[in-house]
């Protein structure tokens, strides 16, 4: 495994495992061919880091990103997740696990338009069962992190890229998750805006020691943070 | 979480105005005809009952075949006549006979010519009030007839209440001409409920016979029965002794003996094929009015792949997913169904006051229990939900990887 180590966090010295693929597998079957997306990755993802998974456009790393975000299960491999093995997990039993553990930050924001700001934040903890009053709570508190307390009932078209990621992050902060998925969160945004957000994410893993995993093929954005690892091929390897 | 669901697909309907209100037309063209017709068919029902409760267990009716959803007397071919009422009388168990004449006259008034029923009252009190009793005659004006009225009538409430003549309604001690005979108007008849006492003209028998040129016909037949008695042997008694006078074998009977039982159930038959037929007609436009439910929901489906596709990222199970679907079905349901029932009962009420409008009475009332109104609701909302189960289905079981795609 090629990976690259910037500098170490407190969070990451104790080397705590959150998320290990082994092995993993991705087969897509398109008509006849089958497309390996993933070619036995291995890859740790630990407590409190703040991991970049670099590669080009077809090198896998929307699937990796797939694979540790619980949105999909390999054909072949195990994940664990916090110790339990999530590979053959029923599509309820992986949404509850996302509801709880992971926060999602996507490229497109993936916003809900029919809901305002403070209620797409509050969406998740509907989804766990979390009691109104509660979640109205964490929500404006949430907003007021990303420095939305003045837009809290603003719809995502009334907002701008950065203000929408801004929400989205809040809304994957609602739960606390033990980790956040970035999928190129910068993407869609003006360089200065994106460099905004990153510095959010920074700072939020600084201060908090949220575990963040974010998926780029931008080398600036990436930089951020504390270990890189480069993805070819469906596996680790290659340019970093 | 309920509530949030239903605020969620609420919001998700409203986002999507035009079309939500282009599917629930479906539903609220079905709810709208089925509310309408049952109140109107319950109300006609309960019109129905009512005055068939009012002829008594113990009064029986004779009436010549075929004429028994018609007025009586409508079958000119053969009458009854002045000796079968004397036969009627003949017949064990009967207390009291009385027959009827059922004619349909020409007024004038006004230089106005219309055509309604003008019955007979006999001229022996206790038969006047029998007669009147069945038929409920109430003055409310002026005053009843008397033995030795001549050209004297008694008018419905409707002639005088509504203007039937040229822009003038009838009064009493105004003059009209019926069969070119001038009449003198001397009371008014309380409106009953029935269509055909509602609009009858009342005047003396000997005056009508004379004016209608009948000496001895009449066209209809009741009478009184002696409650001790057997029902059943006593319409026997009567049909009997009724075969000898006309000269009829048994089973080949030109008349027929009614009690208010059998008059009863067979209106009620024809009124429950009727409204059978028409809730199937509603009920194929509520089928077409769900299938239009599904098909939207199966769009909706489509075009929030990646909506859902969010939901499931941030924690949403399936179940979670079909339920929202479910319920914003239900929602399209049974908001279809509200402005269905508003407007079944609009209609009904149109259709009670254009009856109303155009026989001046009162024969069909709309009639709105709770149990329609709170039933309607709950079978479009149920309906809603089962026409969108398997749209939700398929919107449960999509991958979040996918979803996420598009």
């Amino acid at each position: 495994m090629k990976e690259r180590l910037k500098k170490r966090t407190p969070h990451s010295r104790t080397r705590d495992i959150i998320i290990r693929l082994e092995n993993v597998w991705k087969t897509y079957t398109m008509g006849k061919t089958k497309v390996h997306a993933l070619r036995g990755l291995d890859l740790t993802v630990y407590r409190g880091e703040f991991l970049s998974i670099m590669g080009p456009s077809g090198s896998g790393k929307s699937t990796a990103m797939n694979m540790i975000g619980c949105l999909d299960i390999p054909t072949k491999g195990t994940i664990t997740l916090e110790g339990k093995n999530i590979a053959q997990m029923s599509e309820s039993a992986l949404a509850q696990i996302r509801g709880r553990k992971i926060g999602f930050i996507f490229q497109k924001f993936n916003l809900i338009n029919t809901l305002t700001a403070k209620q797409n934040v509050t969406l998740p903890m509907i989804f766990q069962n979390i009691p109104r009053e509660q979640r109205e709570q964490r929500a404006a508190e949430l907003l007021a992190l990303v420095n939305l307390a003045d837009r809290m009932n603003h719809r995502p078209t009334e907002l701008s890229g950065g203000q929408q990621q801004r929400v989205a992050i809040a809304r994957a902060l609602a739960l606390e998750p033990t980790v956040i998925l970035a999928d190129e969160p910068t993407g869609n945004l003006d360089s200065s805006t994106g460099e905004t957000v990153m510095e959010f994410l920074e700072k939020l893993h600084r201060e908090k020691g949220t575990t963040i995993v974010l998926v780029t093929h931008d080398e600036h954005v990436a930089a951020h943070a504390d270990r890189i690892v480069s993805l070819n091929d469906g596996r680790i390897g290659g340019r970093t | 979480m309920l509530s949030e669901y239903f605020g969620l697909a609420l919001r998700s309907l409203r986002k999507r105005k035009l079309r939500s209100w282009l599917t629930m037309i479906g539903i609220f063209i079905g709810i709208a005809a089925v509310v309408s017709l049952i109140s109107l068919g319950q109300g006609m029902q309960k019109a129905i009952t009512e005055q068939f409760f009012q002829l008594g267990a113990d009064k029986v009716t004779v009436q010549l075949k075929g004429s028994r959803t018609g007025p009586p007397g409508s079958n000119t071919d053969f009458t009854l006549t002045t000796k079968d009422l004397d036969a009627l009388r003949r017949a064990n168990g009967v207390e009291l006979a009385a027959g009827r004449l059922i004619e349909q006259g020409r007024l004038e008034f006004n230089d106005v010519e219309r055509y309604t029923f003008v019955v007979s009252v006999p001229e022996e009190p206790e038969l006047k009030e029998l007669i009147d009793s069945i038929a409920q005659v109430k003055i409310i004006e002026g005053r009843g007839l008397k033995p030795g009225d001549q050209w004297k009538v008694l008018i419905p409430q409707s002639y005088r209440d509504t203007p039937k003549f040229g822009g003038k309604a009838l009064r009493v001690g105004d003059k009209l001409r019926i069969n070119d005979q001038t009449v003198d108007i001397v009371g008014v008849v309380k409106r009953t409920g029935n269509p055909f006492v509602d609009n009858a003209f009342q005047m003396m028998e000997p005056a009508m016979r004379e004016l209608f040129g009948l000496p001895e016909k009449y066209g209809g037949l009741v009478a009184q029965i002696n409650t001790n008695m057997d029902l059943q042997i006593v319409t026997e008694n009567i049909e009997k002794v009724l075969r000898k006078e006309r000269g009829f074998k048994k089973g080949e009977e030109d008349f027929e003996v009614l009690t208010a039982d059998e008059a009863f159930d067979s209106f009620r038959t024809i009124l429950n094929i009727v409204s059978a037929v028409l809730i199937g007609i509603a009920s194929i436009s509520l089928i077409v009015g769900g299938v239009g439910i599904t098909n939207t929901m199966f769009t909706a489906v489509l075009e929030r792949k990646r909506e859902i596709g969010i939901m499931k990222a941030i924690g949403a199970r399936n179940s979670d997913i079909v339920l929202l679907f479910l319920i914003e079905a239900g929602l399209l349901g049974l908001v279809g169904g509200l402005i269905g029932i508003g407007l079944g009962v609009g209609l009904g009420k149109l259709v009670e006051f254009a009856a109303y409008r155009a026989f001046g009475e009162s024969l069909i009332k709309a009639h709105f229990p709770p149990l329609l109104i709170v039933g309607s609701l709950a079978f479009s909302f149920v309906l809603g939900s089962l026409a969108g189960a398997l749209p939700a289905y398929r919107a449960g079981r999509l991958p979040p990887v996918e979803a996420l795609r598009e």
